[in-house]
């Protein structure tokens, strides 16, 4: 029997190293191990043995059926790893093969870059107001320091309903509505569309985008304008950004500036790009007209302010290097996916 | 404004600053330079040359061989030019653009064989050295210029550079003068702004003339009759005047000031205009009847035939120089046909008069015709200009010799000579600034301008008519001392912002929209009329009636939108013919709605489009349904519609494929697949989705913040069955049905499949839902489950919905 037991042992040992499958292993296990196993069969003639003998193989039988179920243990563990390492090895994928194409929209570049310049404002504590596109002419010109008749309406070509009311040439009429409403201190931004009756092109259209801002408080004075804007363009065009301010006339503020970037082409050499003026306008400016602040019931001889005024189009159109205005509003895929 | 830099010359000395430091100054100091131009720039080897003979070519009958001495150009040698103009002959002295020569334009002339003859450069004609018979009125437009010695001219010379020879030596520079400076539209106010800009000398002398013996008053009767439009008329009379040309030396200021030369007369009141700011008028004599000049209004209806030779109707409010019975000139704007100066002119009437810049402008207007002049008096010009202006002119009639000037002249003056003083105050400036000036630098700053400050008062120059607050000292101060030496400073106090509800709203559509694979549009508020046609509304839609722009740019865009739905039609279209296999849009924008006040209102609007692979009308639905719930709209009813009365827009969609959205019973938008005939008015040869939401019903039906719902504790319990039911009846009721009858404990009910054919017989469908149910109180009991099912079944029946065999 020791024979057998060893012979068993010595069997099981052999068809396990040659076993190669899960199915087969389970297959060792139920003949070696199993009810009807031949170990089994083995243990069942202990009977027949003496009593001396028994304790003897029945000790041997144990350590036979350990070494097995080790063996088994093992091989399993052994094929599981290889199987494991064969089916990752089948699965390899090509993994520069494309991604499932998964399409989010876009936003307009002009929202893109709205938003943008709407965080800088709200981190400024500007609050963000809004009026009406059809407006009145008070709202939109006479409250504005620019009475009928005033020569600077003709530098705003404006689309008229009737004769009081326009399709707003600026968004400055926003900014009369909220000091009308509204007691200082006033920090706003009214941004939105606005509309001149300018033909087509490349750099024009009859309704582009303005952001207007305006701040009236005590003791608000020309450098805070100096300081509002020189931050608000270092934070749109980098740190790198240099402006300056050059004198001329709004009739809502006094004194008035346009505001110019130095190009960041040529640093101010001149080029092609600025007109070879070195720089490249950007804004108008300037502090509230005492007119505009006492037609909206603010005291100017307590309080002050300033006001600026940025096309939107300028600044997306500069950002993005977009050539054609007219892109902006055509609305194609092609275009819009771009942002 | 283009400046003659060397008419400037006459004023103040810069002739050590380089043309890009000068235009650079009077930039930064406000007087903004759009350009400068040196005349003659692209001309370069074009001489003087003399025709020493000129033989017919041996192989043309129209062109004719030249040999012509160019001087020292050619080396001592004559060239020869082969040139088929007819005017020439031997003697005559012309430009010659020798080989290798440039022209404006970018024009290179090289040598070469004209039929086989050599021809060594090119005669040039006045266009080709960018004249025109205006600057040289003894040439001809259309051969070679034949070149003539002038009065005050440097002699010709053989082989000069033709640049020397006609006067092609000044810069121009080109300024952009804002509506408040009418001062600085003039040679003497941008010297003012030179002198404070460079800080250096300049000298205006009062202009003088000798005059003849004479009363004006016995050859002429002013009389202002509306003082208030008209504070002072000056007029002078010039007797036996002799029309011609203008020498040359005027001729050229006004070139480079972009002036065409007419004749002595008109170029001198053109000069004086140029060089004082200040607009002249001159009249022949003959044509004032009575010789009374009376400014007055028209009469209602009277009639003016102008210089331009076109008749006007003029009317009460608009301000005229008459004669005893009719207009002769339309004040400030434009003279009369007959009253102007002819070739056979003698005696001559010149005008210096101020009209008030309000009239002028609604006149001109009114009258559609702006001119140099009226252009000048809308901005409001100074009184106390007209006088020296006038001088001027006299000073000019006599230095050119056209003219006897009587010495005695009339001036009407009505108008205010209280200097305006406006309060200087310091300290006010500096903290209107954030500035630190002194107050010696502010005053220097002003004086510089000509101001004159003291006992706390700035006083202005007259002509600074743009000058009436403290604010305007503090701008003067400003720009002088330099803008950008104010220092830059952070606003003080706190402040804190956010965005609006409605602008948080709309941010967050934009967003969800976007996370649904739909791309942002931006389109003009404005449409066409036609647009309603286009998208099919009936001819009574409450849509047809809008906001209507009354000088638009063309009928495309003339009416203000009421409905945003055709802008996105448009942009689909677009998409469409610029052949993009699809595309997946919205735009949140505003409508313009009439409401019977004086201001439309202006609701926000989102569109969604759609068209191409993926887009199908459950596509759109099911992006509106996310964004309907993103935006805390559940429970959303979708409703067939197919009528304009259910809403307006309902015509422009498939009448079997489109809903009108609702919450609570009140509408917030409609959707779905446009219709054949829209498509087809738009060119869009597919299928295209499209719908429109209300944003502001939207808001105020959003939920708003949301609460937390706890998880589950207990697992749900689901059943499916399937029913036969009419094809016509709508999923929603079936839905709706299912919904009522499970109650509270329902978790969600899903259609997960439709089946119509053979098995549900002709006109019926089968509608498969898995119906979960759910309990926070405890485990649902199977009894629980069925009791729930059997009352679907009852509820269902009595849509006439049977369980599926």
């Amino acid at each position: 029997m020791k024979e057998q037991l060893e012979k068993i042992k010595q069997l099981a040992e052999q068809e396990l190293e040659k076993c190669e499958s899960l199915d087969v292993l389970e297959n060792l296990r139920v003949k070696f191990l199993g009810k009807k196993g031949e170990l089994t069969a083995i243990l069942k003639q202990m009977g027949s043995l003496s009593a001396e003998e028994r304790p003897v193989i029945g000790q041997l039988a144990n350590t036979v059926r350990s070494a097995i179920e080790e063996d088994i243990s093992k091989r399993t563990q052994a094929l599981k790893t290889e199987l494991a390492a064969k089916k990752l090895e089948a699965e390899t994928l090509d993994v520069t093969l494309p991604g499932t194409p998964l399409e989010l929209g876009k936003l307009h570049p002009l929202t893109v870059t709205l938003n943008d310049i709407k965080e800088i404002f709200l981190g400024m504590g500007f609050e963000i107001a809004e009026g009406p596109e059809v407006e009145t002419d008070h709202y939109c010109f006479e409250a504005l320091n620019m009475p009928k008749h005033h020569p600077a309406r003709d530098t705003q070509d404006t689309f008229y309903i009737n004769d009081n009311v326009v399709l707003r040439t600026q968004t400055s009429s926003v900014q009369i509505r909220t000091m009308e409403n509204k007691k200082p201190p006033i920090r706003i931004i009214s941004p939105g569309r606005v509309y001149r009756s300018d033909t087509v092109d490349a750099t024009h259209s009859p309704l582009f985008h303005q952001i207007e801002g305006l701040v009236v408080d005590k003791g608000i004075t020309m450098a805070d304008l100096n300081g509002t804007l020189e931050l608000l363009m270092k934070r749109i065009y980098g740190e790198d950004c240099q402006i300056r301010l050059r004198p001329h006339h709004f009739p809502y503020t006094e004194p008035s500036a346009e505001v110019d970037m130095m190009c960041f082409n040529c640093h101010g050499a001149g080029c092609p790009l600025c007109k070879n003026e070195g720089y490249i306008e950007l804004l108008g400016a300037g502090m509230v007209h005492p007119k505009v602040l006492e037609g909206c019931g603010i005291d100017p001889e307590v309080y002050s302010g300033f006001a600026f005024g940025i096309g939107l189009e300028r600044i997306t159109m500069g950002r993005y290097k977009i050539g054609d205005m007219r892109l902006l509003y055509e609305n194609d895929m092609r275009f819009l996916g771009q942002f | 404004m283009d400046l003659s830099m060397r008419w400037l010359s006459d004023y103040i000395d810069v002739s050590d600053l380089s043309i890009k430091e000068f235009c650079s100054g009077l930039t930064i100091s406000g007087s903004k330079v759009e350009r400068y131009e040196t005349e003659g720039e692209e001309i370069s080897k074009v001489v003087v040359g003399k025709l020493l003979s000129v033989v017919p070519h041996e192989n043309s009958d129209h062109l004719v061989v030249c040999q012509v001495d160019v001087g020292k150009a050619g080396n001592g040698e004559p060239i020869q030019i082969v040139t088929g103009a007819p005017n020439v002959k031997a003697g005559d002295i012309v430009p010659v653009a020798m080989d290798g020569s440039t022209l404006p334009g970018g024009v290179k002339i090289k040598k070469g064989k004209l039929r086989g003859v050599e021809s060594n450069g090119m005669l040039c004609s006045l266009g080709e050295l960018g004249l025109t018979t205006h600057d040289f009125p003894y040439a001809i437009a259309d051969g070679i210029f034949l070149l003539q010695e002038e009065e005050g001219c440097k002699p010709l010379e053989l082989g000069m550079d033709i640049k020397e020879a006609i006067g092609f030596n000044d810069t121009s520079v080109e300024f952009e003068i804002t509506s408040n400076r009418p001062d600085c539209m003039s040679v003497i106010g941008l010297a003012r702004e030179t002198h404070a800009t460079f800080d250096r000398p300049y000298t205006v002398k009062e202009p003088t003339f000798k005059g003849i013996d004479g009363d004006i008053n016995s050859m002429l009767k002013v009389e202002i009759h509306n003082k208030e439009l008209c504070p002072r008329y000056i007029a002078g009379v010039v007797k036996n005047v002799k029309i011609g040309m203008s020498p040359r030396w005027m001729r050229e200021r006004l070139r480079a000031s972009g002036v065409r030369p007419i004749n002595n007369f008109v170029d001198i009141t053109n000069y004086v205009m140029l060089e004082y700011g200040h607009p002249m008028h001159a009249f022949d004599i003959r044509y004032i009847k009575g010789n009374e000049i009376n400014i007055r209004n028209a009469k209602q209806g009277e009639k003016i035939t102008t210089l331009d030779g076109v008749e006007r109707t003029l009317t009460d409010k608009m301000l005229v120089i008459a004669d005893a019975e009719k207009p002769v000139a339309v004040a400030g704007v434009m003279g009369g046909e007959y009253s102007g100066i002819m070739d056979d002119t003698v005696d001559v009437v010149f005008e210096a008069a101020c009209f008030d810049g309000a009239s002028v402008r609604t006149t001109a207007k009114a009258l559609g015709m702006r001119t140099d002049a009226s252009s000048r008096f809308e901005k409001g010009l100074d009184p106390q200009n007209a006088y020296p202006a006038i001088m001027r002119a006299f000073q000019l009639v006599e230095e050119l010799g056209c003219g006897e000037v009587v010495k005695t002249i009339i001036d009407a003056d009505y108008s205010d000579k209280t200097p305006k003083g406006v309060v200087f105050d310091p300290e006010w400036i500096n903290n209107f600034l954030g500035s630190d000036i002194s107050e010696e630098e502010m005053v220097s700053c002003l004086e510089k301008l000509d101001f004159k400050v003291e006992n706390g008062m700035a006083y202005a120059p007259s002509v600074r008519i743009d000058i009436e607050c403290k604010a305007d000292i503090a701008e003067e101060v400003a720009r002088i001392y330099g803008y950008n030496k104010i220092p830059k400073t952070i606003i003080r106090g706190v402040a804190q912002a956010q965005l609006t509800p409605k602008q948080k709203f709309e941010r967050t559509i934009a967003n969800t929209m976007t996370a649904l694979g739909c791309y942002e549009i931006t389109t003009y508020s404005f449409i066409s009329p036609k647009y309603f046609d286009k998208i099919r509304l009936p001819e009574n839609s409450p849509l047809r009636k809008t906001v209507t722009i009354t000088n638009p740019l063309g009928e495309d865009t003339s009416v203000m939108r009421t409905t945003i739905l055709p802008s996105m039609c448009e942009v689909l279209a677009r998409n469409y013919n610029n052949r993009n296999a699809s595309a997946f849009l919205f735009e949140v924008g505003n409508e313009y709605i009439p409401n019977g006040g004086e201001l439309p209102d202006e609701p926000s609007r989102l569109a969604v489009g759609m068209y191409g692979n993926g887009a199908d009308f459950f596509g759109l639905k099911g992006r509106i349904e996310a964004l309907l719930d993103t935006m805390g709209l559940r429970d959303c009813e979708y409703t067939a519609c197919s009528d304009a009365e259910d809403y307006p827009e309902a015509p422009a969609f498939h009448p079997g494929r489109c809903a009108v959205i609702s919450k609570d019973g009140v509408k917030i938008g409609i959707m779905g697949e446009l219709h054949p005939e829209t498509l087809e008015n738009y060119g869009i040869d597919t299928k295209a989705y499209a719908a429109k939401l209300c944003i502001p019903e939207m808001m105020s039906l959003s939920e708003g913040e949301k609460t937390y719902k706890p998880l589950p504790k207990f697992p749900a319990t689901t059943r499916d069955i399937a029913v036969v039911c009419d094809d016509k009846l709508p999923a929603a009721s079936l839905e709706k049905a299912i919904k009522s009858a499970v109650g509270n404990i329902l978790e969600s009910v899903s259609l997960f499949d439709v089946y119509k054919g053979k098995q549900v017989g002709e006109g019926k469908k089968s509608m498969a839902y898995s119906i979960s149910m759910r309990s926070h109180e405890g485990t649902l009991t199977d009894e629980q489950a069925d009791a729930a099912m059997k009352r679907v079944l009852k509820e269902l029946a009595k849509l006439g919905a049977e369980l599926r065999a």
